[in-house]
């Protein structure tokens, strides 16, 4: 088990420390959130009406641009070849990359998440709720990320065809946290919305990894 | 490929004549009490959704069989059916958008359904994009097959999501079934139809195959002449 904590650690270290960090991904989700009243105009009541549904599809956003470095840089210096010869399966490697993703950039991001949806009209009783589907949905962000990420190993172009295989993937999320908050603005029961999304990210949790692993294993083969 | 060389143009025979018969028989039905002359998209616009969500089951037993018996046949089955799919999807999308303007007035609506068709365009097109960007064959043919399982354990999830995303937010969908349900005069030539889109896609996909097969021939030739 000390193999796999001396993994997180080092995945933490270097999304955390390599290139900006989580304060790129950051400034990109504060960018993202600028745009929104600048293209619809700045009327109060027509923002606040999908603050925090614009605050969510930025988020999922900002989770797609940290995704290239996740097996990107591994698979280039040789790091991913020692890996596949470590007595640590695979299959926990790639969980804890993405686990580590998560905490390096996904924790922060859900923490920025409330303060760009008030920012831009939300009410403030949404906060709780907004970290929540944020916490959640950014491990399944992460994981389902992950796929995309270990699949376009050794593709030209590899960023752009990450973003082009995880879009997709990402609907359900978004679908679900995105319905939770809607509920919860108008008074209408949320707990579905919130249950489906935290169902989705277990089983991306739970057979993410088997799809990294085995696209890994093929880049490398 | 003895057996493609003559079920090839069998199918488009077949493919060609029943397509005749569905088209005369719907041009000759009546028309919709409601819809009028444009129920007749119906005739192209039903077979081309069906098939889209058709081909990908395709795709995704190829990919399958490729990834777990490493059958170089299956692989080529799987790249050949991926543009034929997307192809039946985007005319499922663009009749639909042509039905759609008179009787909704509008080219596109949020619905449910339309949604998740266009989320399965989404994943015929991430297969083609990966595939077209692995310079290795063989790491092309697996990548694809693990992306194309992938979709087929995610694309039931997408179906129902959008369904209960729909619902939630319209209560009265524009979906509404207007007119009453489907008379012989209209389900006659739709079963024609889709069954000469069936087997156009099966002619279509035979001479896919045969060709992605012939190319790698050609291509393991080649190599052969370059090394003496």
């Amino acid at each position: 088990m000390s193999r796999a904590g001396a993994l997180l650690a080092r995945e933490v270290a270097l999304a955390w420390g390599k290139g900006g960090g989580p304060l790129v991904t950051l400034g990109f989700y504060v960018g993202t959130a600028t745009l929104l009243p600048l293209a619809t105009g700045p009327e109060p009541a027509r923002l606040a009406a999908i603050a925090t549904g614009m605050a969510w599809v930025a988020l999922a956003l900002a989770a797609l641009l940290s995704l290239e470095r996740l097996f990107e840089r591994d698979f280039e210096d040789g790091a991913l070849d020692l890996m596949v010869l470590s007595p640590v399966p695979l299959e926990l490697v790639c969980a804890l990359k993405c686990l580590g993703q998560w905490i390096a950039t996904g924790a922060p991001l859900a923490l920025a998440a409330p303060l760009a949806a008030i920012g831009l009209g939300a009410k403030p009783e949404l906060v709780p709720l907004i970290l929540a589907c944020a916490l959640v949905g950014g491990l399944a962000f992460a994981f389902t990320g992950g796929i995309g990420a270990a699949l376009s190993l050794g593709a030209r172009r590899g960023g752009l065809l990450t973003a082009v295989i995880v879009l997709p993937l990402f609907v359900p999320p978004v679908i679900f946290g995105g319905a939770a908050l809607d509920a919860f603005a108008s008074g209408l029961p949320w707990q579905a919305g919130l249950a489906l999304l935290g169902a989705y990210t277990a089983a991306a949790v739970a057979l993410g990894p088997l799809a990294m692993a085995a696209a890994c294993r093929n880049a490398l083969s | 490929m003895a057996f493609s060389r003559w079920a090839a143009p069998m199918f488009g025979i077949v493919a060609v004549l029943l397509a005749l018969v569905g088209l005369w028989l719907g041009f000759a039905a009546p028309e919709d009490y409601q819809q009028g002359d444009t129920v007749r998209i119906m005739f192209v616009h039903v077979p081309a959704a069906w098939l889209s969500m058709f081909v990908y089951a395709c795709l995704g037993g190829a990919s399958f069989l490729s990834l777990v018996f490493r059958h170089a046949l299956a692989d080529a089955a799987a790249k050949a059916a991926a543009p034929l799919g997307a192809a039946f999807t985007v005319l499922a999308l663009a009749t639909g958008s042509l039905w759609g303007r008179p009787m909704w007035g509008a080219w596109w609506v949020w619905d449910a359904r339309l949604t998740s068709v266009l989320v399965l365009l989404l994943f015929y097109l991430a297969y083609m994009a990966l595939r077209a960007s692995l310079d290795d064959e063989a790491k092309a043919a697996r990548a694809g097959a693990i992306l194309a399982l992938v979709g087929v354990v995610n694309l039931p999830i997408v179906h129902w999501s959008v369904n209960w995303w729909n619902t939630l937010h319209q209560g009265a969908s524009v979906f509404r079934k207007g007119g009453p349900t489907m008379t012989v005069d209209y389900l006659y030539p739709l079963l024609l139809m889709s069954l000469a889109f069936m087997a156009a896609f099966g002619a279509l996909w035979l001479v896919r195959i045969r060709g992605e097969v012939w190319r790698r021939r050609a291509e393991a030739a080649a190599l052969r002449a370059a090394r003496r």
